[in-house]
């Protein structure tokens, strides 16, 4: 497969017209609860008034609730999609109320949350929606009138007569406006005229989250529930020989225990499941259990053998040969090999899903990234009509890509229909970091060349991977192969100095092995930022030139001018001292672009410290500057982890890390002092839970070399090694 | 199985439990308040912290037969209406991103700011180093405290 077929989304496309049509005649819900107060915002799709356009609900003393169709997870979405819809809509954010929609993708549209796309995806919709509800408000309210809609406007969740000064409220129009048809064409603000969106409106979950009402997957209770857990298989693909579970069988509360499979990929991965009437139970259960395992029919990947055979591909490459003619041209030359490590998510929730299976319908609640996707594999994998699957979201805690898999609910839904009850199947700590899928990593080999003036003339990245979505296919990745000559779509590599550097080659080779891979925050970007922009960054001192001036020539379009300059003036780049070292980095994906300066220095024992990083975000137009500003430190913070304190490595066939004791994740004493800032412009509105994450360790590592003259090819490293 | 009594929340509970099972679980599952949270079972990230007779500690390792006659107080404890100066704190500073490890967050900056009304950057590294946060909302938390401490000057 090449790699430039294997984008997240196309993947995603692929993976969804596999499965089953994403077409519902209607969305019923599986069984009928009310949902009359929205606390907690999980919802059957029952909403508390009258709705219009799917989006927004009305009640008759004027209560609005707006549906979030995507996933919260921390990224802000929850707050940013009624901003939207409020501000055409012309309600107050103080009068709304939010509610999870579920999976219903005729009424909701595509709703997996990835590709840092909901607002760059959403806005033009949403603010439609907002806008053609609003003049259906006042439709209705100029016919109650008998006068023309032109003499009448709407302000604050009430309709008014510009002439007369009557008012109606919402609520006594949203019945007749629930009938009229949308207007084909309406007009949307002047950002000028926003009163709601490019302000930091605080969040409506927060206050959720500070009093332990929230409800995530693991809080989510039914009547009847049962607990279970897996004793999943350690080594990858190994399979389930036999078991003895007499002991389990002892313990009181455990009431099943038997095989179970998820789906990973093409392949299903093992393992046996204790059933309990508590999760405490179940975990003794499971302690007591014997399994015997069936060895894996694949290698046992260990870290040592899958770098060799990275290191290996790279040399497999084809190569590009007016390429060579090109690199061979210029004066100076330089070739870098960097080393990037696998990952794991760990978010703090660890994955759970609760599932409810019965005879002709599938309904499960958790916390849960892709619920059209989810609505669609465990419809045709149980052959259970789509709409008879009721996928609800919970808050999650966390997601950074794993939760956008259907493994888990997968599980969850098996073992209900297997007990015939409903159950919660609990993923430990343990259980999270060990399965994956985890981030790949990624090795390079860099060569670059500059011409007369010191501008890069010939530009080469090739990279070994285990791609993402590969393991989708039965088929090994193909040979190695030279990708593109000045194209190639390589998300976060050299994306931004095309236009700068004459000639550019990509080459990629597709690591084999049993290890699940998939998406993590960023993807790509967050590996081949590193390895990109600390090569530029090499490059620039070849050339004998200053980082910043260096990315200036090479970065000709408007938009990244202006952000270098920006950057240069916020870090006082001119003013750089002695015993200091600063470094840049500025990469691409998801459609945002952000810049990252970091300033260390050592401490009294000699010890590089971060004093400081300076985070630039250019977004375009956006909706929530605070939750952009959470964005981009909180992407720091996991890519500080990233770069300096943990990997995930491999021995005999599976994960070594498996808690927080060795997977260590930064914590708040190591958190240098973070400023983010906000370029202000007309552009398209871009991604932003992303594109913060991949500039930090390319700006550390060239923080080291400007003060140390050390340069960073591998991670992580810790900053305790460096002196 | 044995039974024991425990206060939460200035509450009283009776509930049948194994002398190991840990706190955490039987806060959880037996008493029903979820806002405590598992994140590792090993007291490594802080998910879980509570007040056991106004100290933190890591309901996730800690057995319920230790208990005794200690208080017990959740996130749920502090006050229903958020009106505590810590969740205003954290409120106001817009903390929380995803939020599960928010509860664990918000109890051991209680117990900091009980024992140090005006922390400085270097206690709050020492009080709240135990509490992970996989969004990274350090920077919001630090903050937070200071602003807690500052309500109730």
């Amino acid at each position: 497969m090449k790699p430039q077929d294997i984008s997240r989304r196309n993947f995603l496309r692929q993976a969804a017209c596999s499965g089953a049509a994403l077409t519902l005649a209607a969305y019923l819900p599986a069984y009928g609860h009310t949902t009359s107060r929205i606390i907690n915002p999980v919802t059957d799709g029952t909403l508390p008034g009258t709705e219009l356009l799917s989006w927004i609900s009305i009640n008759p003393a004027g209560k609005v609730t707006l549906m979030c169709n995507r996933s919260e997870m921390g990224q802000g979405t929850f707050q940013a999609f009624p901003q939207m819809l409020a501000e055409e809509l012309e309600v107050s954010l103080d009068d709304v109320e939010i509610a999870f929609a579920p999976a219903n993708p005729e009424k909701y549209g595509p709703q997996p949350q990835e590709g840092s796309f909901s607002v760059r995806g959403w806005a033009p919709r949403l603010l439609h929606t907002g806008a053609c509800a609003r003049e259906m408000l006042i439709e209705a309210a100029a016919a109650e009138w008998h006068v023309s809609k032109n003499e009448c406007y709407a302000e604050n969740g009430t309709v008014i007569n510009r002439k007369t000064e009557k008012r109606l409220p919402y609520g006594a129009l949203v019945e007749k406006a629930a009938k009229l048809k949308p207007p084909a064409e309406v007009n949307l603000k002047k950002r000028a005229d926003y009163k709601i969106i490019g302000k930091s409106a605080p969040r409506k979950d927060i206050p959720l989250k500070t009093n332990g009402s929230a409800i995530f997957g693991l809080d989510k209770k039914l009547p009847g529930m049962k607990y279970a857990v897996i004793e999943r298989s350690k080594r990858f693909r190994e399979t389930v020989k036999n078991f003895d579970d007499s002991e389990t069988r002892k313990v009181p509360g455990v009431s099943h225990v038997f095989k179970v499979n998820r789906p990973v990929f093409s392949q299903y991965s093992e393992g046996v499941a204790v059933v309990a009437d508590s999760l405490w139970a179940a975990m003794q259960g499971r302690k007591v259990l014997k399994v015997d395992w069936n060895d894996p029919d694949s290698d046992l990947p260990a870290t040592a053998s899958l770098e060799k055979q990275m290191h290996e591909n790279l040399q497999k490459i084809g190569r590009h040969s007016k390429f060579e003619t090109e690199y061979e041209r210029c004066g100076q030359k330089l070739e870098a090999s960097y080393e990037t490590p696998y990952q794991s998510h760990s978010c703090m929730e660890p994955l759970n899903c609760t599932a409810d299976v019965r005879a002709d319908a599938i309904e499960i609640w958790g916390p849960i990234q892709e619920a059209n996707w989810i609505q669609a594999d465990l419809s045709q994998r149980f052959n259970v009509p789509i709409e008879r699957v009721a996928v609800h979201m919970t808050f999650l805690g966390g997601g950074f890509g794993r939760k956008a898999f259907p493994d888990y609910p997968y599980e969850a839904a098996f073992i209900s229909k297997e007990i015939q009850s409903p159950v919660q199947v609990v993923w430990t700590r343990e259980d999270d970091m060990t399965a994956g899928p985890f981030r790949p990593g990624a090795f390079y080999t860099l060569k670059g060349g500059l011409d007369t003036q010191g501008r890069i003339h010939a530009f080469q990245a090739n990279t070994a991977t285990q791609w993402i979505g590969q393991e989708w296919s039965a088929t090994p990745p193909g040979i190695p192969e030279a990708a593109g000559y000045n194209t190639g779509d390589f998300e976060g590599l050299l994306h931004p100095y095309r236009k700068g550097i004459p000639h550019y080659s990509f080459g990629g080779a597709g690591t084999h092995s049993p290890i699940p891979v998939m998406w993590w925050r960023s993807v790509y970007a967050s590996t081949h930022g590193f390895a990109c922009e600390s090569f530029i960054d090499e490059l620039a001192r070849l050339a004998g030139k200053d980082p910043l001036a260096f990315r200036r020539e090479h970065l000709p379009d408007p938009r990244y001018q202006a952000l270098i300059d920006r950057m240069s003036e916020l870090t006082n780049w001119q003013s750089h001292g002695k015993n200091q070292g600063w470094g840049a980095a500025f990469t691409e994906c998801f459609t945002g672009i952000c810049g990252h300066a970091v300033k260390i220095t050592r401490n009294a024992e000699g010890k590089v410290r971060i004093e400081k990083v300076i985070a630039l975000m250019d977004c375009g137009w956006y909706v929530n500057p605070d939750i952009i500003r959470a964005q981009v430190e909180g992407s720091i913070v996991m890519a500080l982890g990233a770069a300096t304190l943990h990997a995930t490595t491999f021995e005999d066939g599976k994960a070594v890390q498996q808690n927080f004791d060795t997977y260590p994740m930064p914590r708040i004493a190591d958190i240098p002092p973070i400023e983010v800032h906000i370029m202000e412009n007309d552009e398209k509105p871009g991604g932003v839970g992303e594109p913060g994450l991949p500039p930090f360790a390319p700006a550390l590592a060239n923080a080291i070399f400007d003060l140390t003259g050390r340069r960073i090819r591998r991670l992580p490293f810790s900053l305790d090694e460096i002196s | 199985m044995s039974s024991y009594k425990l206060s939460v929340n200035g509450e009283a509970y009776t509930v049948d439990a194994d002398e190991q099972m840990p706190l955490l679980w039987v806060i959880r599952d037996l008493i029903g308040l979820t806002g405590t949270k598992y994140g590792c079972g090993i007291a490594q990230c802080g998910a879980c912290t509570v007040h056991l007779s106004g100290a933190p500690v890591r309901s996730c390792s800690f057995p319920v037969s230790a208990v005794g006659e200690q208080p017990v107080i959740t996130i749920e404890g502090l006050s229903e209406d958020n009106s505590h100066p810590v969740q205003r704190a954290w409120i106001a500073e817009q903390v929380p991103q995803c939020g599960y490890c928010q509860s664990g967050q918000i109890m051991s900056a209680v117990a900091l700011l009980a024992s140090n009304a005006d922390p400085d950057d270097e206690a709050i590294n020492a009080a709240m180093n135990g509490n992970i946060c996989r969004c990274g909302t350090y920077p919001r938390i630090r903050k937070a405290i200071k602003t807690a401490a500052g309500y109730s000057h």
